[in-house]
């Protein structure tokens, strides 16, 4: 049998490209344009999915993604929603969520007990005894969830895009495309999002019928189009509202970023479905579903239909059935005087029972409970009541309901639209509206065809007005006039105890009063313990179902019993939408070529990347960053420091400055002289360190963490501000590039290429000059963080291969070797020199960490130091010490944070730990018990198999303690 | 995404800033008792009102002050620390 409708004017299938599918192994055929569902449909399909819990047989209910009843997947694809997915050649779809096949889904077996499954049942059923819940857990994720994973699923890059628009209106219906033109037409940029394949909305379906109504749509479609500065964009939901009108577009292809200075609000209404016993089974929908399937996809929706309404629309949509080839078998109407005029005198002549103040009490299903075959219709009583003893019975092929509607706020709340019911119309509607939005049409209560044009030009120039493109009248459009459109209560109670409300969650009309009578009497607790509206489709059928049900049996009004929140996503969105392409920011210094090309191995350190160390042929990793450590020591090395913060400090304050930000005194330094500095927050506590260079009586020149360089800088600014101090700052971390040449061969390299006098009396340790290097102008630093006689050279980022390579040719017949930044570690530990953040966390004070030599006396104030008076009181808790092991331990010992453990307390824990090092045993610093600390003391670390390894507590610095090798040069006294 | 309103660079999205806190003033560290000090320092005041907060535009690194109604998460204005005399 031919369920295709002849072709017609604005068909959204193309009759002349057929596509040829698969569904649950059979093949079907449809044409391009079609949706999954309506392709089905009109292949006579009737069972499309499985519910959730009950596996009930479900099919089309809204065709326009407003339920989730039809979850398919596709290969790697899942849960797609097949009443919303555009068809194409060759998908091989099955139902999710099925145990067998879809026609034979034997997890049905649980609607047999559903009787022992009442409302809260999971809350109720499994958390005693404790013991038996991994057990039960365990089952629970074999039936729970509806579509699969596929482990296979290949990573997807979806780039994300970004547009901005002045107007952004959503939804392309009547409404919103008149409110677009208005808009436009005062010459703002409007974006009109719509998430059908096709603009029109409404139009498109319910109107479409009205030859009037098509030609409106026809001409406001040509003048939107024809407007250069209005852009439509079909297939695209607008997913997410977010502060200062940031909305999240989404379509087949991936996630829009936009801003919009403004937002119109024409979501239109979903259908408010109708309570009865068997309202799931295939063959019930909506009015709204019937429409689509005969204008859109020109399918006929039934053979013999009951059409269940409240208002004049289901009339129309009674006559389109007709007209599409469908016998009425009745149009029952819930509302006790029906409709007049000429909708009426058009059934009547075709000879279609009308039964006014009658509704459905149940649907009668076929043998198999795949379809329906007839409808069970009572008179209502005064109360609202079917009268069942008056029931009549009507053979037919499905029951098309279109009883009302509900406003589709989800966007609009999110938006900060604050709604009330109305009950004259018995809907949702605007009461409050925050700057910049604006609703219209459907969702503003807005029914009459011409009432959502003028509605929508309305609120078009009200947003132009907010926007200053358009001053002047702005036309009022009065409300809603005469009878409600929906119906206050579309409910009806049957003992069968299959009238369902929520159709995600399988939850009937007596859960709701279960659970009322089990106390949650409140929207919020309802949603929460029933889990109405929690289900894929997050309630747009059902939530106004609850709401109308829970007011009822609190004896309370709409209003009072209030609504639940509506959060992004309008609709799920994939994953792969919302990770993008997942940049990673990356930080480059200007010698990252030369580290590659020598094949080192890079990690990053915050955004930078660094050489961990140079990778050697045949050589493990660990001896790479011990030799490499060992030709600091022996002969020569260098390192690229650039990523290090380097920060100048200009002004009359410089000094006075410095001294507030750091601990130590800088008044009385010596200019081309170096100081260590220590920097803590206004807690005391440690947060940055380095060396602070004065190279004029009003510059310093100061280092920062390469990870804590930008945050520092950042509140050395504030401070200038607060202090008021006379200084001008300036971070040069990116534009000037740093190496260390390190080891007791480094003045013999650096020396042919530098007119500065590297002699000992000349450049003594912690002096500061500027130079030229390899005919480069730059800062020369004589410093000993690797512990051997050294000099950090700084220059312009530009100049730095140049330096780094004629500086490392020079070295060659030395021995220099490159070393990364894991040799680095090994040595500075050597020394007992800390890492800000790595040896210290978020509450060490500087006394802890053994820094109180940099705590300069006499100072009147620093950033932290009254803090500082107080934690450096007795007791302490803690201090940083040095902990060696015994040579023999290398194969066992702890890593970083492992912790301390004496008699089964913990008393600290592991820093830093160099394995091998270059002193020939494992050395590490730790935090420890302060009455520990005395060197000599043993104590115990436990690794992760719970085993303790012996250490002991040492002074620091483990090399050279007297600092003779840095200081190389001076006249050290022997 | 908010937008936050730079008195130098204009509306630009929150991602570009960081926040400083609250404006509070600190107490002459030597008139207050340890506890008045550990009150400054650990305490914020978290009471719905027009605060006065700091705010950083991290790619132009200009610290400003902006007054931010925090039960509406609406900026009322914002200028720069040094413009107001607030030192």
């Amino acid at each position: 049998m031919d369920r295709r409708l002849p072709p017609a004017d604005g068909e959204w299938i193309d009759r002349d490209a057929p596509l040829s599918f698969r569904f649950e192994g059979e093949t079907y055929r449809g044409f391009r344009g079609d949706v999954v569902a309506s392709a089905l449909w009109a292949e006579g399909v009737r069972l499309l999915g499985r519910s959730f819990k009950y596996h009930r047989p479900r099919s089309l209910l809204s065709l326009a993604g407003h339920d989730a009843n039809v979850m398919l997947a596709d290969g790697l694809r899942t849960n797609l929603r097949g009443d919303t997915l555009p068809l194409a050649a060759g998908m091989d779809l099955t139902a999710v969520n099925t145990f067998g096949s879809l026609a034979h889904d034997w997890m049905n077996i649980t609607e047999t007990f559903s009787r022992m499954m009442p409302v809260g049942f999971y809350y109720k059923a499994f958390h005693t005894p404790e013991w038996l819940f991994p057990f039960h857990e365990r089952q629970m994720r074999k039936v729970a969830g509806l579509g699969e994973i596929s482990p296979e699923a290949e990573a997807a890059a979806t780039p994300k895009d970004y547009a901005f628009c002045d107007l952004l209106v959503v939804g392309a219906g009547p409404a919103g495309l008149s409110a677009a033109i208005a808009a436009a037409e005062t010459g703002l940029d409007v974006l009109l999002v719509d998430d059908q394949p096709r603009p029109g909305g409404s139009l498109q379906w319910a109107w479409r019928s009205n030859e009037a109504a098509y030609e409106k749509f026809q001409q406001l479609l040509a003048r939107a189009e024809s407007l250069p500065n209005l852009r439509i964009r079909s297939g695209t939901q607008a997913a997410g509202w977010y502060p200062d009108h940031w909305v999240a577009l989404v379509d087949a292809q991936r996630m829009t970023k936009l801003r919009a200075r403004a937002i119109v609000v024409a979501t239109g209404c979903f259908d408010l479905p109708a309570v009865f016993q068997n309202n799931d089974l295939p063959g019930v929908m909506l009015a709204s579903a019937a429409a689509r399937l005969m204008h859109c996809y020109r399918v006929r929706p039934l053979q013999r239909a009951v059409v269940l309404t409240a208002n004049r629309a289901g009339y129309q949509t009674a006559l389109d059935l007709m007209a599409a080839g469908t016998q009425l078998a009745a149009v029952v109407d819930l509302r006790a005087d029906g409709e007049s005029g000429a909708v009426l005198t058009e059934l009547y002549k075709q000879n279609v029972p009308v039964l006014c103040g009658h509704g459905i009490y149940e649907a009668v299903p076929t043998f198999n409970k795949q379809a329906v075959k007839a409808a069970v219709v009572c008179p209502l009583d005064a109360e609202g009541q079917l009268q069942t003893e008056h029931a009549r019975r009507f053979a037919c092929d499905g029951v098309v309901v279109g009883v009302g509607y509900s406003a589709n706020v989800a966007i609009a709340a999110q938006a900060g639209v604050r709604f009330r019911f109305d009950e004259t119309i018995q809907q949702l509607v605007p009461r409050e509206l925050p700057a910049g939005v604006f609703v219209a049409g459907r969702a503003n209560g807005r029914f009459e065809l011409d009432a959502q044009l003028a509605d929508g030009t309305r609120a078009g120039l009200a947003a132009a007005s907010h926007l200053g493109s358009h001053t002047g009248e702005i036309a009022a459009v009065p409300p809603h006039a005469g009878e409600a459109p929906s119906h206050p209560f579309p409910i009806f109670a049957h003992p069968g105890k299959k009238n369902f409300v929520d159709q995600d969650e399988d939850l009937h009309l007596a859960d709701f009063a279960n659970a009322h009578k089990e106390g949650y009497d409140s929207i919020q607790l309802m949603k929460r313990y029933a889990t109405v509206g929690m289900g894929p489709s997050q309630g747009k059928l059902a939530n106004d179902l609850a709401v109308r049900i829970l007011a009822r049996l609190n004896g309370a009004s709409i209003n009072e019993t209030g609504t639940t929140t509506s959060r992004p996503f309008y609709q799920p969105v994939p994953m792969s939408h919302l990770a993008g392409r997942r940049f990673h920011p990356q930080r480059r210094t200007p010698l990252h070529q030369w580290h590659v090309a020598q094949d080192a191995e890079m990690f990053y350190a915050g955004a930078w990347q660094r050489p961990e160390y140079y990778r050697r042929e045949g050589t493990s990793r660990e001896d790479c960053i011990l030799s490499e450590a060992e030709n600091v020591r022996q002969r020569v090395g260098m390192i690229d420091v650039s990523t290090l913060g380097k920060l100048q400090i200009r002004g009359p304050d410089a000094a006075r400055f410095l001294e507030a930000i750091y601990t130590g005194n800088f008044a009385n330094q010596q200019v081309g002289r170096l100081r260590y500095g220590v920097a803590c927050d206004e807690t005391g506590v440690v947060i940055e360190d380095g060396i602070v260079a004065r190279l004029a009586e009003n510059f310093f020149y100061v280092s920062a963490t390469s990870g804590g360089a930008a945050a520092f800088y950042r509140e050395m600014q504030r401070w200038a501000l607060l202090l008021g101090h006379n200084v001008t700052l300036h971070n040069a971390t990116g534009q000037l590039a740093a190496m260390n040449l390190a080891g007791p061969r480094s003045r013999e390299v650096l020396a042919p290429h530098t007119d500065q006098d590297l002699s000992g009396e000349a450049f003594p340790y912690l002096g500061v000059r500027e130079a030229q290097v390899a005919g480069v102008p730059a800062l020369l630093i004589r410093v000993g963080f690797v512990g051997e006689l050294g000099y950090e050279i700084h220059v312009p980022a530009a100049a730095a291969h140049h330096v780094w390579t004629t500086l490392f040719e020079a070295g060659t017949p030395h021995g220099i070797r490159p070393f990364g930044v894991e040799a680095q570690r090994m040595l500075r530990l050597e020394k007992g020199h800390l890492i800000v953040s790595h040896d210290t966390d978020a509450l060490t004070n500087p006394y802890e960490a053994d820094l109180g030599w940099a705590i300069g006396r006499r100072k009147e104030f620093f950033v932290g130091s009254r803090s500082l008076q107080i934690v450096r009181q007795p007791p302490s808790t803690r201090q940083l010490v040095g902990l060696e092991f015994a040579p023999a331990a290398a194969e066992r010992l702890p890593e970083e944070c492992h912790l301390i453990v004496e008699d089964g307390e913990i008393v600290g824990r592991i820093t830093s730990i160099a394995k091998p090092s270059t002193l020939g045993y494992p050395i590490a610093m730790a935090f420890l018990r302060p009455e520990l600390t005395s060197v000599g003391t043993q104590v115990h670390v436990r690794l992760d198999d719970g085993s303790l390894v012996p250490a002991q507590v040492v002074a620091m610095p483990f090399y050279d303690p007297e600092n003779l090798r840095q200081r190389e040069g001076e006249l050290v006294a022997t | 995404m908010k937008l936050v309103p730079c008195p130098v660079n204009g509306l630009r999205p929150l991602q570009e800033f960081h926040f400083g806190g609250e404006v509070r003033d600190m107490p002459d560290g030597e008139a207050v008792s340890d506890a008045e000090w550990a009150d400054y320092v650990f305490h914020r005041r978290g009471e719905g009102a027009v605060k006065r907060e700091w705010w950083y535009h991290v790619p132009s690194g200009v610290w400003f002050i902006a007054e931010r109604d925090n039960r509406t998460d609406e900026f009322v204005r914002s200028y720069l620390y040094e413009e107001n005399g607030d030192g």
